[in-house]
């Protein structure tokens, strides 16, 4: 029986680090309504100033708390509903995890650009020593560390229970999330409750970030959370909960902690351990997302007072002169050309490179357009089954010998049959739960999937080989563009004929109103199978040609937080539109080219930008880049109209082209 | 009660109001006027803009043009949550409760502001003593209560609170006719102690008969005002108007 708590117990601790991020999520979604993605984003934050304030100032380890979790995390939080969450209270959910998707990317860039990174060694540890042993229990020593972040936890965890379950503000923060509208009719001031509420949870955060300083080897701006198995532990335990009881997730947080700990002491040492303990976590939190009733009745809670506030407004119908055609099409072909041009004179060869790269990650984001853009469905895996598809091309041309174009063919179809078994996954559920799980499946292949020799290939990669086609050999780089070219502007055919054929249409039908759609005759099923496997065999395919052009890829070059980022990259550029997607793939790839010439100070301002563009969806989700063109255009026709008004030109209406979002999605 | 409650000013007054939802209009230039401590009906057909009107009159909706006054003070550009503490309760139309919070924490989140925390324990006691039904579901979650019982708490919580005005928005929908009874007694007692009705309601006869007022409301103006039971004739013309019989 010793033995068995002793082997339990160090499960304990480790279980609270991952609590508090369990009970943040909970918190935020209960105060809020906000399924708030920027939680890590927010830990860092304080994690950050907390740890310049000790080291470079040297202000003791109390008064830096003060300032990081005290001041400087409610102050974040409250600005994030200021600016943001406050004008947007009638988004959907999946237009506000957008947003915080945007903040997680964009505070953890900023604040090295502020304030410049420091290295770290030994970080300052908040209560007790964490080396020094406390005492024994069970014969298994405890030591500071654990000691103080168990007492931690626990004790905010029920200060925070009692407080929104006794005091009037807790009341009066549950009734807000429950319906802004009906809470004014009770005198309560339903915009501060909401910045309170995104004060205090944001305090959690950063609470939350402090505490688990002392296990972090360097804080990494690009990947905020640190450790990725401790949001997964940490989005398990608040599943697990139902998003719902905040003791509930504290328990289930501690529950995960100690089972993984007796998996560990238990289970032999060998391979069976090694793929059973990494995989634990997910298998428990995809079968609480796919099977969890109580999850599933989240999003059909109603506000009473729904109708009060009007729908936000529909995106900018795209109006311009006829005149304006023919000089756009010319326009269009005639950068085509002037592309190839330079790309095969003049241009030098890293700028090639880079050139490149924006091409196949045009591919990678013409699957966004597809899922997001056409079908409303927001995933969070798209870099996996880019990695998937390289993965499948590599392999395949190193034991099969397959010629790297048909591999790429294949690892799309591979990704495609993934994407489709993921959306077979998730039959019973679908908006946030859905993304949650493409979430999940990508964490999943980063920890689990790719870390294999026959996967991801380990530490040294996969070898992609460039493509020769019979005499064409693809190995220089300036080839190897016109490749990448052709490639895309295959993709984007097929595209746009999916979005022009009955399959978009199904898919928008699916985007306005699943219940709608479902209606109508169309089965959710299949055309979510489909749309995920379309998107999923492009990312593939787009997967393929990156990785040809690097030669070589391994499993980080996937990492989810490319998954996070390309959502950002695309919808601020446009995600209904195949235009969108090519023009996110090369101001990806150029803005990074551009930045190289720019102060290293300035390194991770790229994603800052495009994230600044994905708070904007909840507003414009046509994307905030496609939105100012179409003002344009449309200032630019009216400007015409005028001229013939004034010329007293035949007939009083001038020929202005209305397009419909579904129906043509083409380029002028 | 009516008598000495008509010397007052209007509690409520809207002068030549319009509003509507994002480019679509509802409300035309409405004029309309709630004496205090009386009760006005206000009558219309589905999509007549009644709602809408309620609304407007509590703040959750801006009125695009237009004065609104509550007890003579000007309240158009004020936010809901003021207009609620100047003694304003409104009954939304369907479930005006909040069905994730027990039935005694809606209570006091109704009461708290309205009556202070000194005498909240004796106003929820109050409560309690008009509907007691209320009180054998203290601690279960008012989203669980039956359609009657939820507009019973609504009611109790403004009964108690003795506000000035009720603005009360279709509370017979969905109601089997016995409980729409016992919702209407609920409306005589609030209006007993004094406080005055705006009652918007599309099943007219039973609003018409405890007002004193009706105002009629057509395609988002007011077509007709005047004494309640020449209301039902009037909204009759408007239904058979543009109805040529065949012949």
């Amino acid at each position: 029986m010793n033995t068995f708590l002793g082997y339990a117990l160090p499960g304990i601790p480790y279980g609270c680090d991952f609590a508090l991020m369990a009970v943040g999520l909970v918190i935020t979604f209960r105060t809020t309504g906000v399924f708030n993605l920027a939680f890590g984003a927010q830990a860092f934050a304080a994690a950050f100033i907390f740890d310049l304030l000790v080291r470079s100032q040297g202000l003791p380890v109390w008064a830096a708390f003060v300032v990081a979790v005290l001041v400087v995390s409610p102050a974040l939080g409250w600005s994030f509903d200021r600016l943001l969450f406050r004008h947007i209270p009638t988004a959907s959910t999946t237009a506000k995890v957008v947003s915080a998707v945007g903040l997680l990317i964009a505070i953890p860039q900023t604040l090295p650009v502020l304030f410049g990174s420091t290295p770290r060694l030994d970080p300052p540890s908040l209560w007790l020593d964490p080396s020094r042993i406390v005492f024994h229990l069970f014969s298994t020593p405890v030591n500071g560390g654990e000691l103080s972040t168990t007492v931690i936890t626990v004790g905010v965890v029920l200060a925070v229970v009692v407080f929104l379950r006794r005091s009037p503000v807790g009341l009066e923060m549950r009734a807000v999330v429950e319906s802004r509208r009906l809470a004014q009719l009770q005198g309560i001031d339903a915009a501060r409750v909401s910045a309170g509420a995104w004060a205090l949870s944001s305090a959690m955060a950063g609470l939350a970030g402090v505490l688990l300083l002392p296990l972090t080897a360097e804080l990494v701006p690009s990947d905020p959370l640190q450790f990725t198995s401790l949001l997964v532990a940490g989005l398990t335990a608040a599943a697990v909960a139902g998003m719902r009881s905040i003791t509930g997730a504290l328990g289930a947080a501690v529950a995960l902690g100690v089972l993984e700990s007796l998996l560990r002491a238990v289970l032999p040492s060998g391979v069976l351990a090694q793929a059973v303990i990494p995989a634990f976590p997910f298998v428990v939190l995809v079968a609480t997302l796919v099977g969890s009733p109580r999850l599933r009745q989240l999003e059909r809670r109603a506000d009473p007072l729904v109708g009060v506030d009007p729908p936000p407004a529909p995106p900018a119908t795209s109006v311009r002169d006829r005149r304006l055609e023919a000089p756009m099409r010319w326009g269009f072909r005639l950068l085509v050309v002037a592309f190839v041009v330079s790309g095969l004179t003049w241009v030098p060869g890293y700028w090639v490179t880079s050139l490149s790269e924006g091409l196949a990650l045009s591919v990678v984001f013409l699957s966004i357009t597809l899922i997001t853009g056409q079908s409303g469905q927001l995933s969070l895996c798209q870099a996996t089954f880019a990695g998937i598809g390289a993965f499948g091309a590599g392999q395949l041309a190193a034991h099969l010998g397959l010629s790297v174009l048909v591999g790429a063919v294949v690892g799309g179809l591979i990704a495609a049959g993934a994407g489709a078994f993921l959306a077979l996954l998730a039959m019973r559920i679908s908006g946030l739960l859905l993304t949650l799980l493409t979430l999940a499946f990508a964490l999943f292949a980063d920890q689990f999937l790719f870390q294999y020799t026959w996967s991801g290939g380990g530490l040294s990669g996969v070898v992609v080989p460039r493509p020769v086609i019979g005499p064409i050999d693809f190995g220089s780089d300036r080839s190897f563009m016109m490749l990448a070219l052709v490639v895309l502007m295959l993709c984007a055919g097929l595209v746009l004929l999916v979005q022009r054929g009955t399959t978009g249409r199904y898919l928008a039908a699916m985007r306005g109103s699943e219940t709608g759609a479902a209606s109508l005759g169309i089965n959710l099923l299949r055309a979510r199978a489909t749309v995920f496997a379309m998107s999923a065999g492009l990312a593939g395919v787009g997967g393929a040609m990156f990785g040809s052009l690097y030669h070589s890829v391994s499993a980080p070059s996937f990492d989810y937080v490319y998954s996070l980022a390309f959502v950002v990259v695309v919808v601020s550029t446009g995600a209904r539109r195949v235009e969108g997607a090519i023009q996110a793939g090369m101001a990806y790839a150029l803005i990074a080219l551009a930045l190289t010439y720019a102060p290293s100070r300035l390194d991770g301002i790229e994603p800052v930008l495009f994230a600044l563009g994905a708070m904007t969806y909840a507003a414009h989700p046509e994307g905030i880049v496609e939105y100012q063109k179409r003002k344009w255009l449309a200032r630019v026709s009216r400007l015409l109209a005028a001229a013939d008004a004034r010329r007293g030109a035949p007939g009083a209406r001038p020929g202005l082209v209305g397009t419909s979002e579904a129906a043509h999605a083409g380029h002028g | 009660m009516t008598a000495d409650a008509s010397r007052a000013g209007p509690v409520l007054e809207l002068r030549d109001v319009s509003a509507g939802y994002g480019t679509y209009r509802a409300l035309f230039g409405v004029s309309l006027s709630v004496p205090a401590g009386a009760i006005v009906a206000l009558v219309g057909s589905n999509g007549a803009g009644k709602s809408t009107l309620a609304r407007v009159a509590t703040g959750l909706v801006a009125a695009t043009s237009g004065t609104v006054l509550v007890g003579g003070r000007e309240v158009t550009k004020t936010a809901a949550h003021h207009i609620a503490r100047l003694g304003v309760a409104h009954v939304p139309e369907g479930r005006g409760i909040f069905g994730d919070l027990d039935v005694e924490e809606n209570l006091v989140l109704a009461l708290r502001r309205r009556v202070g925390r000194a005498t909240l324990r004796q106003a929820l006691d109050r409560a309690y003593a008009t509907f007691p039904v209320l009180s054998t579901r203290r601690h279960q979650r008012a989203g669980t209560l039956s359609g009657g019982e939820q507009r019973m708490l609504s009611l109790a919580a403004v009964l108690v609170a003795r506000a000035r005005l009720v603005v009360a928005d279709e509370l017979s929908l969905g109601l089997a006719p016995a409980v729409v009874d016992s919702v209407y007694r609920g409306l005589e007692a609030i209006h007993a102690q004094g406080t005055a009705l705006l009652v918007v309601e599309q099943q007219v006869d039973r609003a018409l008969a405890i007002a004193q007022h009706a105002v009629v409301l057509v395609r988002g103006s007011v077509s007709w005002q005047g004494e309640p039971s020449e209301a039902r004739a009037e909204m009759e013309r408007h239904l058979t108007a543009g109805y040529a019989p065949p012949g």
